[in-house]
């Protein structure tokens, strides 16, 4: 899932000064389960920006609330025909690709993001979320025991541990776990301790010329499921 | 030889090493790095020329390492991989060696969350290992990274780091071999205090046969304080410093004086240690100890090769 956070109610309300009607969106899916920008959270941002608004005494914003299953599937997006019409721009509590799916949907309509999007990753606990996939394009989870080094090892190197790691933790962060301390106990876990003893030659970071886009055969190709 | 330096003679020649480090200045003046070259210059064999150590801004190394030059002395180039791409590493190891300059030590270099510019972006497009290796392809096979050929001889010397107080212990020593297997020729160990670990992680380089292949010098760093002593306990990657030598430098008459004690007894029972080749002493800020320390150690007057 995209984990993201709210941005405070002080930038939202900077980025909506121009704007006097403006629908609050959330989103179903990642925002939903990260807490960032659910149902709920359009709801609880709806009234703080109110009561932000009844403080500063400058009544000039309306505010509707609407949350899709998902903002970043166009199909989705049709939903909001007939309820942005009239509005003057669209506070989208979707992460950044929702804003963007948004925006090419509706060209004329200003959006506005209302979280930061940080990273993929899964709850860790109660309200704790962990990045776990760079989305690097080259998957190494195989060699280091489904543990990622580009992701949780910060300086993404393929050949560690460096010589940085004390008591198990990370140099940069006394309190985060060592990716490469992981990917040994594990390793060794598995018997698969050669696959650490092994080099591995530097990364090819073509895989990743911005912006990707993934282009499945089946479909566009054969015409599997394209009805 | 590889390189024809003078580290690489001691060392081929089978004598302890002895090298010392130089910080470069937050500044632009040749003149620190030359006053602490000439401190250092009869009491060492090869002199470090840290690269921007603990992510501080500093004067580059490799300028550092031609100012070295300028005195005879021998300098040894730390390349971090923090803040420079392969292009970049590359085109600065051709750079060196066009200036004379034959010593290069791979480091992963640390974090920038702890330097001058917390806020930076990091590189790390190769790691200290895959750098190594890049090393002894320009060298050896006269290829850059991605296989095309360099032209003229690439003579380097090709240093390394290992923290034999990291985690995992057992690991350690499968990340020395695995970094002498990519062409490291010498090694600088992380500053050594607790000498009994150091000493366990050195049988079990010599029972693989490591202490053959590679001329491993253990780096010692004396403490110009409790605060110093104590900050690097907390603050300097990598460094592990026992209670005992905290307590030692607290209940010391002068601890400054016990500082340089301190590791004397170190490189006492360093020399013994069979394989090991040298040592590195680690005084950045304080390099007008070098000499004292390396003369009350036993150890001059350093061989002329």
């Amino acid at each position: 899932m995209i984990v993201a956070e709210q941005k405070s109610i002080e930038e939202i309300s900077r980025m909506i000064e121009p704007y006097g009607k403006v629908l609050i969106l959330g989103c179903g899916t990642c925002m939903t389960v990260c807490d960032a920008g659910g149902e709920r959270e359009v709801s609880f941002l709806h009234s703080a920006l109110d009561l932000a608004q009844a403080r500063s005494g400058n009544g000039v914003h309306s505010f509707s609330e609407y949350t899709i299953k998902r903002q970043c599937d166009l199909e989705f997006l049709e939903m909001l025909l007939g309820r942005i019409e009239d509005v003057d721009a669209v506070l989208s509590l979707g992460c950044g690709v929702g804003v963007q799916a948004v925006a090419e949907r509706f060209p004329d309509l200003p959006v506005l993001p209302g979280v930061n999007t940080y990273f993929m990753g899964m709850p860790k606990e109660w309200g704790v979320w962990d990045e776990r996939c760079t989305a690097c394009g080259d998957c190494r989870l195989g060699d280091t025991a489904g543990i990622c080094p580009i992701t949780r090892c910060t300086k993404g190197i393929l050949n560690g541990p460096c010589a940085g790691t004390k008591n198990g933790k990370c140099e940069a962060n006394k309190d985060m776990d060592c990716a490469w301390v992981l990917i040994y106990q594990r390793l060794e876990r598995l018997q698969q301790l050669d696959n650490m003893r092994r080099y591995y030659p530097p990364r090819n970071f073509r895989t990743i010329p911005r912006p990707r886009r993934i282009v499945s055969k089946a479909t566009v190709e054969v015409g599997v499921n394209n009805e | 030889m590889k390189a024809g330096t003078n580290l690489e003679k001691i060392l081929e020649s089978g004598q302890f090493a002895v090298t010392a480090e130089v910080g470069p200045p937050k500044g632009s003046s040749p003149a620190v790095i030359r006053r602490r070259g000439e401190l250092v210059r009869n009491s060492v064999d090869a002199v470090n020329v840290t690269d921007n150590q603990t992510a501080v801004v500093r004067m580059s190394s490799v300028a550092g390492c031609a100012i070295l030059k300028t005195l005879g002395v021998d300098p040894i180039m730390q390349i971090v991989c923090r803040d420079r791409n392969r292009i970049a590493i590359q085109s600065d190891v051709l750079g060196a060696i066009a200036l004379g300059i034959g010593n290069i030590l791979c480091l992963s270099g640390d974090h920038q969350r702890f330097g001058n510019h917390p806020t930076s972006k990091s590189v790390f497009d190769i790691d200290s290992m895959q750098l190594i290796q890049a090393l002894k392809n320009m060298r050896d096979e006269k290829q850059f990274i991605s296989g095309e050929e360099v032209s003229g001889e690439v003579p380097i010397y090709i240093g390394a780091a290992a923290n034999p107080f990291a985690d995992p212990f057992e690991f350690r020593v499968a990340r020395l071999a695995k970094k002498v297997k990519a062409g490291a020729d010498f090694i600088q160990t992380q500053a050594v205090y607790d000498v009994d670990r150091f000493r366990r992680w050195m049988e079990a380089v010599c029972e693989r046969g490591l202490d053959k292949e590679v001329h491993i010098l253990a780096g010692v760093i004396p403490i110009r304080s409790v605060g110093m002593a104590r900050y690097m306990r907390d603050y300097v990657a990598g460094v592990t410093i026992p209670d005992e030598i905290i307590t030692r430098l607290e209940q010391a008459e002068k601890a400054k004086e016990e500082g340089v004690r301190i590791p004397l007894e170190i490189i006492e029972q360093l020399k013994e240690i069979p394989g090991l080749h040298g040592i590195h002493i680690m005084a950045v800020g304080w390099e007008d100890i070098v000499p004292e320390v390396v003369e009350r150690a036993g150890l001059l007057p350093r061989p002329v090769l």
